[in-house]
């Protein structure tokens, strides 16, 4: 008998884009941030970025293992939630809490969900609130980058002390190059422009929600009568606004609803900052954000082609 | 220059190279042709001959009087030997007529009209219907009801599709660029029965020869180019009209909605030769290619030719060639074998290798909102595989399933390679019988 091909629905053609190439995408984003924590930090910021990772994949081995499902862990989905975990954490953080942080990421964000592409959180900041809730004394020991103890520029706005007098110069520069005390992927919002301008040039990202967030935070600081360059350049706005309210699973798919995100997670990290008790409201914001997600997906749908009065 | 162009669509690879400089070339005309009494969306056709008749090229052998008909004709003459059903390649299996060609090349004789501008329209709608001329874009819609619009459409605009924007296909900017002439006073004929001024060709630009010596031509009778963006599905009707006049076909409605009439430029080729030559539908250009064929080609065949001889000819590699396609590989049909006869939408017979199909495992999807991004009817592709897999069908239909054009685009683009398109097709299936 003749040859038979295989049948089935067009398109018959595919992109080459795959989640695998994807998300190595990301994954080159996230290097120059990496490149500049090690070199204001020392090589314990590659250390702890490698100790994050490798447990974010071997949990994820673990529980696919479990679930008796296929093993994905070089998807790079893993790697990436590893690398933001150790981006999120402070220098001083023991390697063991590392490896809870990143396994609690891995575990209870996303695979008790039902794995990549069923979680509703972000699962970095979900291991980020988990080590805070629990052992909240060790996020926030930051360093300096010289290795003194320090605190973050938030802390001395939260003082209400004039960022200026604290450090005797300008250091608006300081800070959007990365020299600066806090967590060791967010201090250098240079970096994370240069990996957000990445994705969004291979089209991963919408720069819309990177855009919203920070020039809202950039307004609303404004309206409070504070300094908006702190505000956009401290606090992990800037690896919150590219890299994690963008990240795919956990914010909306269409466009309105990205800046409707966006906006939430402006207002809700001002609000915290001015009112709350955390330095910090990135965080909590995005994972807040994400609780809604689904909600303004349904909301937002595309306007579809045609939607035009027909003159009957 | 101004491009023309609509929001969404996508950017597939687009191996036009592999046939774009290649003059058509006539096919060898075979021994033994099959005609299917289907070649136009609607009934199947009554045969007007029996097995044992002897038939003249271009002799009507298949009519119907339903609504949404379209004659065939022999393209070849010869004897009537079998009439029995055969595989077809839309779907499923078709009655078909079967001639031994004899070689003569005896033709059946239609008068011509060289002054078509002196028939009525009625006159040259008979003509249209009675040479069996159909959409060839791949519709395969009648086109005597398409030049017809409903009365109380008034149409100011024909639109020529000269897109062609599936990839590997070469057919039509082929034809624009070796019959020019003909093609364009076929647009003047659509033009003649529409009764309409206004005339605008669109052509990607990725086509510049072809734009040339359309433009060089066109200019001649007053009718206007439209230079558009090269980008998929930029030949979508919808998308067509959208690009080139800014108007939007509303939701569930046809372009005379909106005053517009498309016709294809292979079509508005048959309709010279219907008219002016006096010859029906018999041949058909169509681009073969593909990674799986030695020597991709542009080529001039008789309908009824049996895929595997053009596939011979183009030394087709049949280890490496993983899916057989007639069409473009965004919306053409998956063929299971070569035994399958080319037909008046047969715009292309791909080989294609898995190489270049890509094709990789189904993953759950990220939402990531490239789909969303690439539809160019604006609609949430990605609920669709979801919803199809929990028989949802009433809430697809809240995501606006049916206004769906069923493009690819969408299934295209994802990275996670969600049965995107297959959710669409079943859950339109399903929806439509509910409506019922
Ligand atoms: S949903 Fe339909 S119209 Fe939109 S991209 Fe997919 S196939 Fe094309
Ligand atoms: S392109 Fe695929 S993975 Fe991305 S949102 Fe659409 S269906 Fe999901």
């Amino acid at each position: 008998m003749d040859k038979l091909y295989r049948v089935g629905q067009s398109p018959h053609i595919r992109t080459k884009e795959t989640i695998e190439s994807v998300m190595y995408d990301v994954v080159i984003a996230l290097l120059p941030t990496l490149l500049v924590a090690i070199y204001f930090f020392g090589m314990k910021a590659l250390y702890m970025t490698l100790v994050a990772v490798i447990s974010a994949m071997l949990a994820e081995y673990v529980s696919l293992k479990l679930m008796k499902r296929e093993i994905t862990i070089f998807d790079g989905s893993a790697i990436i939630t590893g690398m933001l975990f150790a981006f999120i954490s402070p220098v001083t953080l023991p390697y063991p809490y590392i490896i809870i942080g990143s396994v609690v990421s891995i575990v209870i964000g996303k695979m008790v969900f039902g794995g990549l592409g069923h979680n509703v959180f972000n699962p970095a900041l979900l291991g980020r609130v988990f080590l805070m809730a629990s052992w909240p004394a060790l996020l926030t020991r930051y360093v300096n980058v010289d290795g003194s103890a320090g605190a973050t520029t938030l802390d001395y706005l939260k003082k209400g002390k004039d960022l200026m007098e604290v450090f005797g110069h300008n250091v608006y520069l300081d800070m959007f190059i990365g020299k600066m005390a806090g967590s060791m992927g967010e201090t250098s919002a240079l970096a994370l422009l240069i990996g957000g301008l990445y994705l969004i040039y291979k089209k991963h990202i919408d720069w819309k929600m990177p855009v919203t967030i920070i020039s809202a935070v950039f307004i609303l600081a404004l309206i409070f009568g504070q300094n908006p360059f702190y505000h956009i350049l401290s606090g992990g706005l800037f690896i919150g606004a590219f890299f994690m309210a963008t990240d795919m699973v956990t914010t909306p798919y269409t466009t309105s609803g990205k800046i409707i995100f966006g906006l939430g997670v402006a207002c809700i990290t001002m609000l915290i900052r001015l009112k709350g008790s955390y330095p910090e409201g990135v965080a909590f914001s995005i994972l807040i954000m994400n609780g809604v997600t689904s909600l303004i997906n349904k909301y937002t749908k595309p306007k579809k082609f045609g939607e035009v009065k027909s003159n009957e | 220059m101004k491009l023309f162009s609509f929001k969404g669509g996508i950017h597939p690879p687009e191996n036009k190279d592999l046939t774009e400089n290649l003059k058509i070339e006539d096919f060898k005309i075979p021994k033994e042709i099959c005609i299917p009494l289907l070649q136009h969306i609607g009934v199947v056709l009554e045969p007007l001959v029996k097995v044992g008749d002897r038939v003249k090229k271009g002799q009507k052998i298949g009519d119907s009087s339903g609504f949404l008909s379209s004659p065939v004709h022999s393209s070849v003459s010869g004897v009537v030997k079998k009439i029995e059903v055969r595989p077809f390649p839309v779907s499923g299996r078709v009655n078909t007529v079967i001639i031994e060609n004899d070689y003569e090349e005896e033709i059946f004789e239609y008068p011509k009209y060289k002054e078509y501008e002196k028939l009525t329209k009625d006159e040259l709608l008979k003509i249209v219907r009675e040479m069996g001329i159909v959409g060839q874009g791949g519709a395969t819609f009648p086109t005597h009801i398409k030049l017809n619009p409903p009365k109380d459409k008034k149409i100011d605009v024909l639109l020529i599709n000269g897109a062609e924007c599936e990839p590997y296909l070469n057919a039509d900017n082929r034809l624009m660029l070796e019959q020019t002439e003909k093609v364009v006073k076929g647009i003047d004929i659509f033009r003649h029965i529409l009764g309409v001024q206004r005339v605008v060709i669109g052509i990607e630009e990725n086509k510049e020869e072809a734009i040339h010596k359309m433009k060089e031509e066109a200019s001649k009778y007053g009718m206007e180019i439209a230079v558009l963006k090269t980008k998929y599905p930029q030949g979508g009707e919808k998308q067509l009209i959208k690009a080139v006049l800014d108007r939007e076909v509303p939701s569930g409605k046809l372009p005379s909605e909106v005053g517009v009439v498309v016709q294809n430029t292979a079509t508005a080729l048959s309709v010279y030769e219907a008219v002016i030559e006096g010859k029906p539908v018999i041949e058909k250009v169509l681009t073969v290619s593909g990674l799986g064929v030695k020597t991709p080609k542009n080529l001039r065949v008789r309908i009824g030719t049996q895929f595997k001889e053009i596939l011979d000819y183009v030394e087709i590699d049949r280890e490496k060639t993983e899916k057989l396609v007639m069409g473009g590989p965004m919306m053409g049909l998956a063929q299971h074998s070569e035994e399958v006869p080319v037909i008046k939408g047969t715009s292309g017979i791909l080989a294609l290798t898995k190489k270049e199909m890509n094709p990789y495992k189904s993953r759950a999807c990220i939402t990531c909102g490239k789909c969303v991004d690439a539809c160019p009817m604006n609609l949430s592709p990605l609920m669709y595989a979801k919803l199809a897999r929990f028989q949802e069908w009433k809430e697809m239909d809240k995501y606006d399933l049916l206004d769906c054009i069923e493009c690819g685009s969408c299934s295209f683009v994802c990275p996670a390679n969600r049965p995107l398109t297959e959710g669409i097709k079943i859950g339109k299936a399903k929806l439509r019988a509910m409506k019922r």
